[in-house]
Order: structure tokens, then C-alpha cells, then sequence
């Protein structure tokens, strides 16, 4: 049995307002990196829509869209956004990711990162976007 | 307890003939508890005269201010017990994320805006941050919770062993949504109102008034209806009226959305003197 999660506090509601609202795929993390709210660009990432799903945790994430080093990323690209965001509270910005979306189209991706954090320094989650990589 | 407001007005104090029945007086509630124990919720025109009613044998009054809005605590200066050496007298509020509740206050109460200082004043004073908490003051159970409105912004629920209420005068929850309500998880305030006896809440803009005013942090009367009928709050009191509608025009546009909305509660627009019983206490 599933309980009913709790409400969200205003802050992270008014994180997945402006997601909603934005062209880039978004996805917005609880602490314990589930998926707790991802936009519509997002939905065509993961082939699935959030009306449909709610929540997701992070297993079913990665087998939606896989998401791994482009092999000539440099040594800056190497670590892992959602877990500086969360683990060090820090943003994080990776230029050169591989997604392989739910329709299997393959992307070179940036990926940007950064942790919420409310007036009291309580580490609410993270947002993730996701920027089609274009060659300068 | 026994909710009365003193004020009901939204932004701005609108006194005279055509908001009498109503009240022209901006945000100021005060809540007595089954012991004699006194709240009062923000510090609007209205608490000046709420100080004049409370009972001489009185030693402590709090003061729960939902945020620092002028309509909120342009009172604050005027209430009697913070004149009284006699009289412990606790306000409680949220702080910034730069400064705590007391230099905020002080940004008040301090020249050119008003000539006594905070430090100045006689009474026993102390002030508490209240961003996401839960305390006790004397019966009262309460828990504060940020809520969706420009700035630090807190709402109240305030329950005894009998009854409850929520105090959300200043709320947004729709903004931002394309279809309000759709799911409590997501509902700004949910909370705070769910379930209570009586929610006083935000109903400043009527549908065709919000649109020029979205953002500003105010609610129209159909999403507070709505927010009462997601939260299946047991009565909803319409509060934070618009100064530029009148008496009539407030029946007119309440009843409107009433009839339209069918709420499954009594809805009962707050006025100024009009208390509500709740519970047993």
C-alpha cells in the first residue's frame, strides 16, 4: 500500500510552477532523488507523461532515458550533476552528456543542476535542465 | 474558541458608509482560547481597536503576523499593550533570508516611518521566527507553514483540543496553475486548512479582476471556494476584501461565485465584529 505523500512545501511547488511554464526539459528531485515533477520537454525525454505516472524514483528514471559520458568529454564533465546538487549543495553544469531518450534517439546533451534550498538552509531537492548541445 | 475579526480589508484601510457592514479596516483577527488566552492574527488597522476591548486582567497577548505587508502591521504602532510595562507582549513573524524578524520590524517602527523605536517600547517584548514551526500558546496548538504570497509569508493553523482554524489572509495557491485545484500534494496551504472548522482565506479579486493581477498574491473568490472544497474545510470565511468594492458590490460578486462554485460548506463573507463560535470552547 502506497501512502499519500505529504504536501509539497511552497517553495518546491513553486519550483515545478516555473518548470512547467519553461521550453527546456526539467526534472525536479526530491532529497532522496526520486522524480517528483517533470515538465512537458521532458515528457518526450522519458516517453511517459507525468499526469499519467506522478512520481518516479531514480531506477526507473535511468531505464527510461540513459544518460552517460559523451567519450570526449573532458575531466570538468566527469562528475555527476544530480549528486553535486544534492550531496554538495552546489550547482553543476556537465557539457557533455549522451541521453538516449525512451524513443531510443540518441542526444548530446548539457546538463545543469542546482540545489533548492529555502530561507532556513534546508536542502529541499533539485532541479535538473536539460540543453541540446549545439557546437559553437 | 472564539474568532472575531477586527479587520477584513485587503492593501488598503477603506473606511466609510458604503464598506460599513463589512468593515474598512485592514487584517486583524483576534482568537480567545476556552482559558481567556489571547491571539491576536496581524497587526492591520483593526488591532487598535481590539486593544481597547481586551479585558484589563490580561498580562500576555501574541501577536501572529502572517508577513510584513503594511496592510499587516501598520497597527503594530497603535496597539496598546505595547505601551504597558505591565504587559508581556509577544510577536511572532518570519525573518528574510537576510534579516531576522526584529530587524524587520524595526524598518517599521523606527524614523521617518514612526517615531518610537522598537527598543523604546515599555512592555516585555519577544520576538519569535516563525517560517515552518509549531508551537504552543497557553490551549492553542499552532503551526506555521510558508504559503504562496510575495515575500516571507507564513499562514496559520490554530487548533484546541475542539477546534480548529486556518488563517491564510494573504494566498496564492493558484498561481502559476492551469487548472486550480488539481491535487493536495501540490496545493500551496493544503495543510494548514485541512479539515479545519473554519478557514479564513484570501479572496481579494473576483475571476474577471485577476487576470491584471496575477502574481500579486491574492486569490479570486472561486479558488478560494475551490481550496475550501480541496481541503474540506467544514466553513469558509471569504477575508481580505478589496478596498474598492462596497459593501453591495461584495454581496453581489460573493453570491455570484457561491451559486456558481456550490461549495459543500457554509460560506459566511468575515466582517468586522462578526465572531465565530467554534468548537465547544
Amino acid at each position: 500500500m502506497t501512502t499519500k505523500p505529504a504536501q509539497q512545501s511552497v517553495e518546491m511547488i513553486l519550483v515545478r510552477q516555473l518548470a512547467s511554464y519553461l521550453f527546456v526539459p526539467v526534472l525536479v528531485f526530491d532529497t532522496t532523488e526520486t522524480v517528483i515533477f517533470y515538465n512537458e520537454p521532458a515528457e518526450r525525454i522519458l516517453g511517459v507523461r507525468f499526469e499519467e505516472t506522478g512520481r518516479i524514483d531514480r531506477e526507473e528514471v535511468d531505464r527510461l532515458a540513459e544518460l552517460s559520458v559523451d567519450p570526449s568529454a573532458g575531466p570538468d564533465d566527469l562528475e555527476r550533476p544530480l549528486e553535486t546538487a544534492l550531496r554538495q549543495r552546489r550547482p553543476a553544469h556537465a557539457r557533455r552528456w549522451l541521453l538516449r531518450r525512451a524513443d531510443r534517439v540518441r542526444l548530446q546533451v548539457e546538463l545543469t543542476t542546482f540545489p533548492i534550498i529555502d530561507h532556513e538552509e534546508r536542502l529541499l531537492g533539485a532541479m535538473a535542465m536539460f540543453w541540446e548541445h549545439h557546437e559553437p | 474558541m472564539k474568532v472575531t475579526p477586527y479587520g477584513v480589508r485587503g492593501s488598503l484601510a477603506a473606511p466609510g458608509s458604503a464598506t460599513a457592514r463589512y468593515g474598512g479596516n485592514t487584517s486583524c483577527v483576534r482568537v480567545t482560547g476556552p482559558d481567556g488566552t489571547v491571539i491576536v492574527l496581524d497587526a492591520g488597522t483593526g488591532i487598535r481597536a481590539l486593544a481597547l476591548e481586551l479585558p484589563t486582567t490580561l498580562s500576555r497577548v501574541d501577536v501572529l503576523l502572517t508577513h510584513l505587508h503594511m496592510d499587516h502591521i501598520i497597527g503594530l504602532g497603535f496597539f496598546g499593550p505595547l505601551y504597558n510595562s505591565a504587559m508581556e507582549v509577544h510577536i511572532w513573524g518570519p525573518a528574510s533570508a537576510t534579516l531576522s524578524l526584529e530587524a524587520r520590524l524595526r524598518r517599521y517602527l523606527a524614523p521617518p516611518l514612526f517615531p518610537v523605536l522598537l527598543r523604546d517600547l515599555p512592555c516585555r517584548l519577544e520576538l519569535h521566527h516563525t517560517g515552518r514551526s509549531r508551537f504552543s500558546i497557553g490551549p492553542f496548538q499552532i503551526r506555521a507553514a510558508r504559503i504562496c504570497h510575495p515575500g516571507p509569508t507564513v499562514g496559520y493553523r490554530i487548533e484546541t483540543e475542539t477546534s480548529s482554524l486556518a488563517y491564510l489572509p494573504d494566498h496564492e495557491p493558484a498561481l502559476g496553475t492551469r487548472r486550480f485545484p488539481v491535487d493536495p500534494e501540490w496545493t500551496s496551504g493544503f495543510e494548514l486548512a485541512h479539515d479545519v472548522d473554519l478557514l479564513l482565506h484570501d479572496a481579494q479579486y473576483t475571476r474577471e479582476e485577476y487576470p491584471g493581477h496575477a502574481g500579486w498574491g491574492h486569490s479570486t473568490m472561486h479558488d478560494a471556494l475551490a481550496f475550501g472544497q480541496l481541503a474540506g474545510v467544514k466553513h469558509l470565511a471569504p477575508f481580505h476584501h478589496d478596498p474598492g468594492r462596497d459593501d453591495a458590490a461584495l454581496d453581489k460578486a460573493l453570491d455570484a461565485a457561491v451559486a456558481e462554485v456550490k461549495p459543500d460548506f457554509p460560506v459566511t463573507p468575515a466582517a468586522e465584529g462578526r465572531s465565530f463560535d467554534l468548537g465547544s470552547a
